[in-house]
């Protein structure tokens, strides 16, 4: 466990000048959304009434929300599969999501694949693939492609410790630095790959060390603070985006669930839980809003309620609907 | 028409289409000031400068990764591999990604990946291999693989110009070797069409790469022995042009297929297979290949000459089949 959070107490959110309140409640409502879709599709997976795998991203939510805030829309974002708040930010509907994720007759996808593989242009969101570490190279090409054009966009990617580990982490990450791309990725460190626990994924220290290794920036911030997270990438992507380069931010969380709800994750340490469990990043905002009466209590109860009724009507919804006819197959092998 | 070598061919397309279309770049090991290992991008990085001719690192993942996200942002990257026995570093980006990006997204990824393949050169198991079939076998990659310059040339333009990801392959044996005119400026051949290089009426070879000249040097002394053998440059593998092939077969009613890669689950498997499922009774003697013996590419040439299909290895076949 990295140093930055590595004590007994529980650190005060941070905030940052760079928001303003009304931001704040932005990104409450889109760390809530994501908690929630979590939620009500854990429930659902353990009804029987799910399809596919739940990815469940909770003690993510800080990182995926607090970067993806900061890009502007013609800004590129690559996101991982914990980094479902990611596309509640780009503004992309909760029915897309949940057809996606159901691979629904009229999902993006057409039954082809599910979860949050999707990609829609028109919101610059590519989705990852299951070979984690594989969007690497791909993220950066896009930026490549900004740079050779003279667009000022940068790319946002994402990967998880356990990606981290990957050949083609190296490789991208090394080819985005000797050409400048305009190219920021977070390693969110979750503690665990699968059933791995860090000890066993690394020797280093920090991740963020690795920078070094390639002449860009690193660095390893809380990834339960969102507001130390928005903070941290506003000035990887103002980096980026005046033509210095990338940065490597490695932020630290627990995935509190197992790799998904079919594993209970019991090689977990109870304590360990415990311990994350203090630090869960939607409470910790929660507190901070009220303690600097952002908003209420009850507000907040309100914002809850308001999403988890919609998410389970979105997803109940789109559960009657057809998966998509079988002719959908022998489509769009080529185009 | 100029006279061009199948390397100046393939130069000639990627200079045609980088000047017609500025969206084209190239990126590759050491292809900028150096020219490329076999010079194919030589003098390119003067004409159009370091951001168009981009220099990589050693790291294929990254290069045909690189390339698949700078086509999902608009560009068309031309990717080099050294050696096409190098894109095994980068296997998961093509059939992973790139394959089943317009299956999943509905996205175009028009990228090609080009390189020299083949053996013959005494360059040992890592610099001779014949890679196609790997691809062939994965939907979602066009897999093409000249035989002459003048098809190179319209071929790669095709390639270039085509939505999906491409895989090129150019025997690098055949590089300065075979020349012939080449037409200039504007030149296409259409992906997934076959050509007859040779015409004839009691064989028929179907072959691609540099097996295509092996075959017509075979076809050439059977005719004086008295059989009149055809000869079907495949050219492209994926998509594959049944028509042509079968027509020749139901002409010709024997055929023999033959390629530089190894036998087992090599394309000339699937091509065999096609014939006997929709063409069998046209047949009057069993489909036969003349392929690799199932072996690295070795490298002392004793060992390379015995284990590549060769002239003599065709021609006992296609006087067995004849014979039949």
């Amino acid at each position: 466990m990295a140093d930055v959070v590595a004590t007994a107490e529980i650190p005060e959110i941070v905030p940052t000048s760079l928001l303003n309140d009304q931001q704040r409640v932005a990104l409450l409502r889109w760390m809530l959304h994501a908690r929630i879709f979590d939620e009500v599709t854990i429930r659902l997976y353990r009804q029987g009434k799910m399809f596919g795998s739940v990815f469940a991203q909770i003690g993510h939510e800080a990182i995926s929300v607090g970067s993806a805030a900061v890009l502007q829309p013609e800004d590129a974002i690559f996101p991982m599969h914990r980094d479902l708040g990611a596309h509640f930010v780009r503004g992309v509907p909760l029915r897309t999501i949940a057809l996606n994720h159901l691979a629904r007759q009229g999902s993006m996808m057409r039954g082809t694949d599910g979860t949050g593989h999707y990609a829609d242009p028109q919101r610059k969101l590519y989705g990852n693939i299951s070979h984690l570490g594989a969007m690497i190279p791909v993220a950066v090409g896009y930026a490549l492609a900004a740079q050779l054009k003279g667009e000022p966009i940068v790319v946002l990617n994402y990967i998880g410790e356990g990606g981290a580990q990957t050949g083609e982490f190296h490789e991208g990450l090394n080819f985005a630095a000797v050409r400048k791309a305009p190219f920021v990725l977070i390693i969110e460190n979750n503690q665990y790959a699968y059933s791995t626990p860090t000890t066993e994924e690394y020797a280093c220290k920090k991740l963020s060390d690795r920078a070094i290794g390639y002449g860009i920036p690193g660095e390893t911030i809380d990834g339960t603070d969102v507001e130390r997270v928005y903070e941290a990438t506003f000035y990887a992507v103002e980096r980026a985006r005046n033509g210095e380069g990338p940065s490597l931010i490695e932020a630290i969380c627990m995935r509190m669930r197992g790799h998904a709800e079919h594993d209970n994750a019991s090689y977990v340490p109870r304590e360990l839980l415990e311990y994350w469990k203090k630090r869960d990043p939607l409470l910790r905002y929660q507190r901070f809003l009220i303690d600097n009466g952002i908003l209420s209590e009850a507000e907040i109860q309100q914002m809850r309620r308001e999403i988890e009724a919609e998410t389970v009507r979105v997803l109940d919804d789109v559960l009657q609907l057809p998966f998509p006819p079988a002719e959908e197959a022998f489509k769009n092998v080529f185009l | 028409m100029p006279t061009m070598t199948l390397l100046q061919a393939i130069s000639d397309a990627l200079r045609y289409e980088m000047r017609r279309d500025e969206r084209v770049f190239l990126l590759g090991e050491d292809i900028a000031e150096f020219g490329g290992a076999f010079k194919v991008t030589k003098g390119f990085v003067e004409e159009f400068g370091k951001q168009r001719v981009i220099n990589t690192p050693i790291s294929e993942a990254a290069i045909i990764g690189g390339a698949i996200g700078a086509a999902l942002n608009g560009l068309i990257p031309v990717a080099e591999m050294q050696f096409m026995d190098f894109i095994t570093n980068g296997f998961n980006q093509l059939v992973n990604v790139a394959a089943t990006t317009a299956y999943r997204w509905g996205l175009p990824v028009p990228i090609v990946v080009r390189g020299p393949v083949g053996g013959g050169m005494s360059a040992g198991p890592f610099h001779s291999r014949s890679a196609e079939a790997w691809f062939a076998h994965t939907p979602g990659l066009k897999v093409v693989f000249p035989a002459f310059p003048a098809d190179a040339k319209g071929l790669l333009i095709a390639a270039i110009r085509d939505p999906n990801p491409v895989l090129f392959f150019e025997h690098k044996g055949l590089y300065r070797k075979i020349r012939e005119d080449v037409p200039e400026g504007e030149h296409v051949v259409p992906l997934g069409t076959a050509r007859i290089v040779r015409p004839g009426a009691d064989l028929s070879i179907i072959a691609y790469g540099r097996m295509v000249h092996i075959a017509l040097e075979v076809a050439a002394r059977l005719e004086d022995e008295g059989a009149s053998v055809e000869v079907v440059d495949i050219r492209t593998l994926v998509p594959f042009d049944e028509a042509t092939v079968f027509d020749s077969v139901k002409r010709t009613n024997r055929v023999v297929i033959t390629h530089e890669a190894t036998l087992t689950a090599g394309f000339g498997a699937e091509i065999a297979a096609r014939i006997a499922d929709k063409a069998f009774e046209y047949l009057d003697a069993p489909i036969r290949r003349v392929a690799a013996f199932d072996a690295p590419v070795p490298m002392a040439p004793p060992l390379e000459q015995a284990m590549l299909p060769s002239a003599e290895k065709l021609l006992d076949t296609c006087r067995q089949v004849l014979e039949y």
